[in-house]
């Protein structure tokens, strides 16, 4: 057990070394590290092996590990998740890619009526301690079957644990809490961060500790609540409400869906008194709409304004770039709920 | 008899069932079949709830495979599962106290009927799912293999599970890295109500092991000796050779798919009076008769069957319910209470007073 995962998250910034690199090397950095940590961690997906990963996550793996540690599948995503749950069953740490979040629908069955039944359904006889990894997101034209983010499907399912890095460091910290937990974590990465670079903590010990949220940039005038690519998006949202309008826009970026930290997004909510909660997947019964319903519940007396919600349009993300981009929660829909949520006229 | 679709693999022969032997499994399959009466006639006291599947007419098959598997062999079955885990030592006082969802049960009260396990034994579940057990064993043998160990799993399903895409992914799987398993097919005539020349295209199902030049064969399932010969000589090669295999075991259930199915919609009294001329259990009793035990020691044993399952209904009914500030007991490991511990605020009522009070991480 790692003193780490005890650390409180104010801690998590580390004063070690670190290194600058992507969001994918810090997911590699980590499974480098746990699996040379630990025999029982291994790697098993389609492609992981000698592809080097649909999107090089585990490059250089196999080299250094060997068949064994990093095990290329055929496609047959519920067989290999299965797979995954019974030799995590056994108490080996597999860590399973599914390509995309997209096809871990075809698993669904293994994921849902299995991983995350048996601690309860068998009375805590026996342990499942399964790391799924998979990227959400959309943005490169990949149309309706690969470009969702149903985050909220796992969020809400008990007896499993979703994680979901915004940044390399959080990527790494989180990738390697997952697999130390001991209950079946679901690691949501996302596909346009996987090239985005960040200071990375080198030290081996550096974990982020599930359920903790962070805020990422303070603010006084509203809350921008968001994981994943939402939370790149509400950053740099926040810089041009600034600077174009004065605003002062906090960000709390969840890093966990389950367990879910209300208690920092609620803190801040009761500072800056309006909330705006984004995400990449569909808002009805989505993260954000959790998020509406602990926000009005837990800061009812402290809130100026009803809680907006900005999230992927309704549809099924058609092909053709100005349309998705349409559809897509972008920059100026953020922006529009905050000045609309703080009364200011729209001005782009 | 067996029929295979590729030559049997090469392994030591099988030694013959020693008398005691005989007598022993004997009685392991009365204990079985009173189980499963009495567990029925429960259910219409109304003391056991849910889905409730009984095994009555399947014993040779259940306890013979059991029998083959060595100690530290793995066991994973679909839901018809009590009488698995008779058959692998669980005590029944465990087995009924599940079914009456108490304390005392294998898994506590939260699993019942469909979810009966023993993991001190080896037996990682009765699973409710359709062929969803046969990705989870799959990943049982994958862990032997990883850990060095000279093991085999036994997966046990039923004629239907294997119309499911599970079935192929995982003999896929189970072939294409040479993993330790059996996937017993217990070929009961039935899935449900469907007959399986209704529901599948190739009703010879052990053939369907050849799509993955995996060694298949049929063997009469109601047959203790066949079902013991078949499961030691396919988990030899599992062990030894890391050969997977399908073995099909054609029995037939008594009784409905579940309690509350009568199980005359879709066959006739006449067809079951028929299996039942050539029950399993009296064909050992005959054998044993024929070998000279005395009625007496076989009435003896009958009569040991039902005080056990007397005794086990008296044990599940002293049997404290689960305690109900132990709601979430078990969902999660130790420590994970911290990380809920900020989703408090803003939490529906039920939440916050049960799951996050209440055994999480217990």
């Amino acid at each position: 057990m790692s003193a780490t995962a005890e650390r409180p998250a104010a801690e998590t910034a580390t004063t070690g070394e670190t290194e600058v690199m992507t969001y994918r090397e810090a997911l590699r950095l980590a499974l480098r590290e746990e699996m040379a940590r630990d025999e029982r961690v291994f790697l098993m997906g389609e492609e992981v092996g000698v592809f080097e990963g649909a999107y090089k996550v585990s490059a250089g793996l196999l080299e250094e590990f060997g068949e064994d540690r990093v095990r290329d599948t055929p496609i047959a995503e519920e067989g290999f998740v299965g797979a995954g749950v019974g030799a995590a069953m056994l108490g080996e740490r597999p860590v399973v890619e599914i390509m995309t979040i997209n096809f871990l629908v075809v698993a669904m069955d293994q994921v849902i009526n299995h991983a995350a039944k048996i601690g309860a359904m068998f009375g805590g006889e026996v342990r499942c301690p399964l790391v799924i990894r998979t990227p959400n997101g959309a943005g490169n034209q990949l149309t309706a079957q690969h470009s969702q983010s149903f985050d909220q499907w796992f969020a809400s399912t008990p007896g499993l644990k979703v994680v979901s890095p915004a940044t390399p460091a959080d990527a790494k910290g989180l990738l390697k809490a997952a697999i130390r937990d001991d209950d079946p974590v679901l690691v949501i990465e996302n596909l346009p961060i996987y090239k985005q670079r960040g200071e990375v903590p080198l030290d081996p010990e550096y974990v982020v500790p599930v359920g903790r949220a962070q805020v990422l940039r303070e603010g006084t005038d509203v809350t921008l609540v968001t994981h994943s690519y939402a939370t790149v998006r509400a950053l740099a949202v926040a810089e041009r409400l600034a600077s174009q309008h004065g605003i002062s826009a906090e960000v709390v970026d969840l890093r966990s869906l389950r367990p879910l930290d209300v208690e920092t997004v609620a803190a801040s909510v009761s500072k800056t008194n309006h909330a705006v909660c984004v995400e990449e997947g569909w808002p009805t019964y989505g993260v954000t709409a959790e998020l509406a319903a602990r926000i009005q519940h837990a800061c009812f007396d402290d809130l100026d304004a009803p809680v907006e919600r900005v999230g992927m349009a309704e549809v099924p993300l058609p092909y053709a770039k100005n349309l998705e981009l349409a559809a897509m929660p972008n920059d100026e829909r953020i922006a529009g709920a905050v000045l609309a949520t703080l009364g200011r006229p729209s001005t782009s | 008899m067996s029929v295979a679709t590729a030559p049997a693999p090469d392994v030591s022969d099988v030694a013959a069932l020693a008398p005691e032997m005989r007598r022993e499994l004997y009685e392991t399959m009365v204990l079985s079949r009173v189980f499963e009466t009495e567990t029925e006639r429960q259910y219409k006291a109304a003391r056991i709830g849910g889905y409730c599947h009984l095994s009555s007419g399947q014993e040779a098959t259940t306890v013979g495979v059991v029998h083959a598997l060595q100690p530290d062999d793995l066991l994973v079955t679909g839901y018809r599962s009590h009488g698995f885990a008779l058959a692998k030592g669980t005590p029944p006082e465990a087995v009924m106290a599940e079914l009456f969802g108490r304390e005392d049960g294998c898994a506590h009260g939260r699993g019942g009927s469909m979810h009966i396990l023993d993991v001190a034994h080896g037996y990682y579940g009765g699973w409710g799912i359709v062929a969803g057990q046969l990705p989870v064993a799959t990943g049982l043998a994958l862990a032997l293999v990883r850990q060095g160990k000279p093991q085999a799993v036994v997966c046990e399903l039923g004629d239907g599970a294997v119309n499911m895409g599970a079935w192929h992914e995982s003999l896929n799987l189970a072939a294409l890295w040479r993993l330790p398993i059996v996937f017993l097919v217990v070929n009961n005539e039935y899935g449900m109500g469907t007959a399986v020349s209704r529901a599948s295209a190739e009703p010879e199902l052990y053939k369907r092991a050849s799509a993955y030049r995996m060694h298949g064969e049929r063997v009469d399932g109601d047959d203790l000796d066949a079902v013991i010969e078949a499961s030691e000589r396919l988990l030899g090669a599992a062990r030894e050779d890391r050969m997977p295999a399908v073995l099909e075991a054609m029995t037939y259930r008594y009784r409905g798919h579940s309690v509350a199915d009568a199980g005359l919609a879709y066959r006739t009294k006449d067809e079951i009076a028929e299996h039942q001329a050539h029950d399993p259990i009296r064909r050992v009793r005959q054998q044993l008769r024929e070998a000279g035990v005395a009625d007496v020691e076989l009435e003896a044993i009958d009569k040991r069957a039902d005080e056990r399952v007397a005794a086990a209904v008296e044990f599940a009914l002293a049997s404290a319910e689960p305690d109900v500030a132990q709601l979430a007991a078990g969902m999660h490991a130790a420590g994970s209470a911290e990380q809920f511990a900020r989703m408090r605020p803003g939490s529906p009522f039920g939440e916050l007073a049960l799951t996050f009070d209440a055994g999480l991480g217990a």
